[in-house]
């Protein structure tokens, strides 16, 4: 068998085997770990650097050649009644999956080091890997219930991890309200995945896009699917669950649920776009001569919520003394800036406007999981270091810990959009669309912005500046291998801000037009052209 | 096909652009004008002298940790002037799931509403 040939037998495979892999790798690693812990540390890195080259495989050949991969499981015939699962792959699935490839390598280095005093990484490991495939799922299939089933193994692996430091009650705690919440919100979609069966027959989000007629079930089933997504998603008034999450689960865990919750946003851009794309237009009133559309109503509340999730996630930010939920609540600004996106693009849907505002979004999603993934490493880092995590308690960190710093300039540099960093170049795109909606809209998206920049400016000074604390005088910097998986996530950004037209024009392009034009996706099942 | 040139393109916005590699050569001279200005300035500074010692309106120098400002106090002008705003926010902010619950369900409400099911 020739490269090219087996080359082009694991392209073909790509997609079952990204999900395969990990998953297989989460079932020997407890096995692996009863030999040699070096030996199964090791074993967790090739799995994921073997996921990673295949979504690069994969990726490289739908965002650079353009097509659409779908994988069958089950049977090819089309009109067959059997149970068949469809994983499809477009411009949005690859650009999901390389966040979730980058996060998931970045995490397992990280770990070597980070939780290597801890007891029970057999398990530890076991869970990431099961978290990794799960999140791979959401992100490839292109079917309802599995998508609801790879939700649920998310959801599970997830709360075990949050909950993994179980001697801290908080993180125990952290771990119940993230199950609670999970189940409700999953339990919602699989109603709305029930309603949709119900109606069409169909469980696959191409033929139903095809199908569907916006009837009053179809709308019952599209809040259940809105509501709940956005709920895992993180977004203002249901985000409380994010900084107890975010704040309890071990650095390195932090990293992946930033990816789950991104893959949750993900499912919300393909319920709008691709599953309701054709209904998006539909009247909904009429007021004298003016037709009010859904696209128009739902795209003014989702700028509305987003304003509001932004200014919660900056002002709560603002006030907090712990690291960790210092970072995690302006992850939910963050999120909020993607949701501002997503909300101008339905509003100016099929317009410039309109495609400038997803491509922001799209490109936030991105830059979003590498700062807020960054900051949360780092504070990790200075947890291992110091066992601080009250920012009352830090100070002078910069004079023991010189990489550390670099990293969380760099990171903090990146999440508050500052010139020439990633987020930079995605925030003015958003700022640009959202600007044509309403100025004053615009104009308090970039002072919260800067009040992120404020924020993390504290978070400088009260861990990294100040007089050497006495306490602190043994501190030492972290082993290599955090450095290594902060360093390759700082090298991501500083690239992606050096060269943001490159990877907007071939990452982000593609997915954003996959998400414009659903007749693509449609077709590539239901058939035509 | 990702090309050399491609590395250079400056990225179109729509109604701007942005090229990061113009904005950091532009940084670039501008620490060197301030290198070449601050060579001009006055070297007065003496290590391990009175000149370097803290100086507190004469009052004795407190321990290190105590000099520290904490991170709770940084901004406190801010969160106190906005007082009101962090009320409101605390109490959305219970901790208890039964009320993040109780959003949801809210939510869940207006946009039931908002999309015309109700």
């Amino acid at each position: 068998m020739n490269i090219e040939h087996l080359s082009q037998t694991l392209l073909t495979h790509s997609p079952a085997l990204i999900v395969a892999v990990p998953l297989l790798g989460a079932f020997l690693t407890p096995l692996i770990s009863r030999i040699n812990d070096k030996l199964r540390n090791v074993f967790v890195i090739l799995t994921a650097g073997l996921t990673g080259f295949l979504v690069l495989l994969l990726s490289h050949d739908v965002l650079i050649n353009g097509k659409i991969h779908t994988y069958i499981f089950g049977s090819q015939d089309i009109g067959s009644p059997v149970v068949r699962i469809l994983f499809e792959v477009d411009g949005m699935n690859a650009f999901m999956i390389i966040i979730g490839a980058i996060l998931v390598f970045v995490a397992v280095v990280y770990s070597w080091a980070f939780m290597k005093e801890n007891t029970g990484l057999d398990k530890y490991y076991t869970l990431i890997l099961l978290m990794a495939a799960g999140m791979f799922g959401m992100m490839l299939t292109g079917d309802m219930f599995n998508f609801f089933v790879f939700l649920e193994i998310t959801s599970i692996s997830s709360c075990a991890l949050i909950a993994f430091w179980t001697n801290k009650g908080k993180a125990v705690e952290a771990g119940f309200k993230y199950i609670v919440i999970s189940t409700i919100g999953a339990l919602f979609i699989l109603f709305a995945i029930a309603i949709l069966y119900g109606q069409y027959n169909a469980l696959n989000m191409a033929v139903l896009a095809n199908s569907i007629q916006y009837t009053f079930l179809d709308k019952i089933a599209f809040v259940l699917l809105i509501a709940g997504l956005a709920m895992k998603a993180g977004i203002v008034p249901m985000h409380m669950w994010l900084p107890d999450a975010y704040g309890r689960a071990p650095a390195s865990v932090t990293l992946i649920l930033v990816g789950t919750t991104q893959a949750s946003l993900y499912a919300l851009f393909r319920v709008c776009f691709t599953i309701y794309g054709n209904s998006l237009t539909a009247p909904l009133k009429q007021i004298g001569s003016v037709t009010i559309t859904l696209n128009g109503f739902l795209g003014t509340f989702i700028v509305m919520l987003a304003i509001i999730t932004i200014i919660v996630g900056v002002f709560m930010a603002l006030k907090q003394s712990d690291f960790k939920r210092t970072i995690a609540f302006a992850a939910i600004a963050e999120i909020g800036y993607i949701f501002l996106a997503v909300g101008a693009g339905l509003w100016a849907i099929g317009t410039p406007h309109g495609m400038m505002a997803l491509k922001g979004g799209i490109f936030h999603i991105i830059n979003d999981a590498l700062d807020v993934g960054l900051l949360f490493l780092v504070a990790g880092a200075i947890y291992y270091a110091t066992k601080e995590t009250s920012l009352n308690r830090m100070g002078g960190l910069a004079r023991n810990m010189k990489y550390t710093t670099i990293f969380f300039l760099i990171g903090l540099l990146a999440v508050s959009g500052m010139p020439p960093m990633n987020g930079f170049a995605s925030k003015l795109l958003i700022y640009e669309s959202i600007y044509l909606i309403n100025p004053i809209l615009a104009i308090v998206a970039i002072l919260c912005s800067i009040l992120l920049l404020a924020v993390f400016v504290k978070v400088f000074y009260s861990a990294f500046l100040g007089p050497k604390i006495p306490r602190f005088n043994d501190v030492k910097e972290v082993p290599k291998s955090m450095l290594i998986a902060m360093g390759l996530i700082a090298c991501v950004i500083i690239f992606f801000g050096l060269f943001p037209d490159l990877i907007v024009n071939n990452i982000v392009e593609p997915a954003a037009n996959a998400l414009a034009n659903n007749s693509n996706y449609i077709s590539q099942i239901i058939g035509g052209s | 096909m990702i090309t050399w040139e491609s590395f250079l393109e400056t990225f179109e916005t729509g109604s701007g652009f942005w090229n990061p590699l113009i904005w950091i050569t532009a940084i670039i001279v501008a620490f060197l004008i301030i290198y070449i200005l601050r060579g001009y300035g006055k070297k007065e500074y003496k290590e391990n002298t009175e000149q370097t010692k803290v100086f507190l309106s004469g009052n004795p120098e407190y321990e290190k940790e105590q000099m520290h400002i904490k991170g709770s106090n940084v901004y406190w002008g801010f969160t106190e002037s906005l007082k009101w705003v962090y009320k409101t926010l605390d109490k959305m902010h219970t901790g208890n799931v039964s009320d993040y619950i109780l959003w949801f369900v809210i939510i869940m409400g207006i946009l039931f509403i908002l999309v015309g099911v109700i």
